[in-house]
């Protein structure tokens, strides 16, 4: 009973979150819409059972991937209007039913023909992240590798790409300004 | 009233039809990125219900990673967004139109 309730709520809670995220003129309105709802997934995750998870989509999307975005968007101009595409809106939503009802169908297809099997089933009487854990280090140790140098790459293109140049804005010079420093950049390659 | 499977998927078919409507609509990059993650944490919900309702663990396996390629997509797409930024002013897609495609 209390599982539909809070199912009910936070379902109703999340769309219209991510409906204000998508629909919205203003970037500050999206971008807190946006850090609401992915607190409210959590929640999903909380009641599956999935506690690990859900602490680390609090951790990661909301600490991390939203304060990332609130900082990004220093830089942006964000008080201006964002204009939108003026196309026919009713392909637009009828194309996004039609391929989210075909993502759906790619979950549901190989359970309705009945072959699932658990590959690593839940052990009794161990919590949640003693379970992730035990998976994550013995089965699926070689991706996890594989997402930690990842995420080392990306770290160190979001400085190359971010960090280059801080001290002077290349919209306020004009064109001569620019090609004078990347000629003294190509003359310190060269030599 | 019970909730089942099909409850969670869905609400992760609806997730994911709202973040295609964003993606196809918004012409600010910085608004597209929100959509992809709109389809991102959708496809989560869907894993961790299966996962939930199976007995299986790799359903929240696959979210774990799912989640790590989600913030290096934004760390690098971010860094790429503030390099436009800074030299033309502006982050409207009909703007990158330099190789004319």
């Amino acid at each position: 009973m209390f599982e539909a309730i809070a199912f009910y709520l936070f379902a109703f809670l999340t769309i219209s979150m991510f409906y204000i995220t998508v629909t919205t003129n203003q970037a500050l309105y999206a971008l807190t819409a946006l850090a609401a709802g992915m607190i409210f997934i959590s929640v999903f995750f909380f009641i599956l059972g999935a506690d690990f998870l859900g602490a680390i989509q609090i951790i990661v999307y909301t600490g991390a991937v939203m304060a990332l975005y609130a900082f990004g968007m220093m830089f942006f101009d964000t008080t201006r209007d964002v204009k939108e595409k003026q196309g026919n809106k009713f392909i637009i939503v009828g194309l996004s039913a039609l391929s989210a009802v075909l993502v759906v169908l790619i979950f549901v297809a190989p359970i309705v023909s009945d072959n699932i099997t658990a590959l690593y089933p839940m052990t009794e009487g161990a919590g949640n992240t003693q379970e992730v854990g035990m998976v994550l280090f013995t089965k699926y140790l070689i991706p996890f590798e594989v997402a930690a140098v990842m995420l080392l790459v990306a770290m160190i293109a979001g400085i190359v790409l971010a960090g280059k140049k801080m001290d002077l804005s290349l919209t306020l010079m004009n064109d001569a300004q620019i090609r004078h420093i990347d000629e003294e950049k190509n003359k310190k390659v060269i030599s | 009233m019970e909730i089942g499977l099909s409850h969670y998927l869905v609400l992760s078919t609806i997730l994911f039809a709202i973040g295609l409507v964003g993606v196809m609509k918004r012409k600010n990059l910085l608004l597209l990125f929100f959509s992809t993650e709109i389809l991102l944490n959708s496809v989560n919900i869907a894993f961790a219900a299966i996962s939930h309702y199976y007995g299986d663990l790799t359903g929240q396996m696959f979210a774990f990673f799912v989640i790590a390629i989600a913030a290096s997509e934004v760390a690098v797409g971010l860094g790429l967004l503030i390099v436009w930024h800074k030299r033309h002013n502006t982050v409207d897609l009909d703007t990158m139109s330099t190789m004319r495609g």
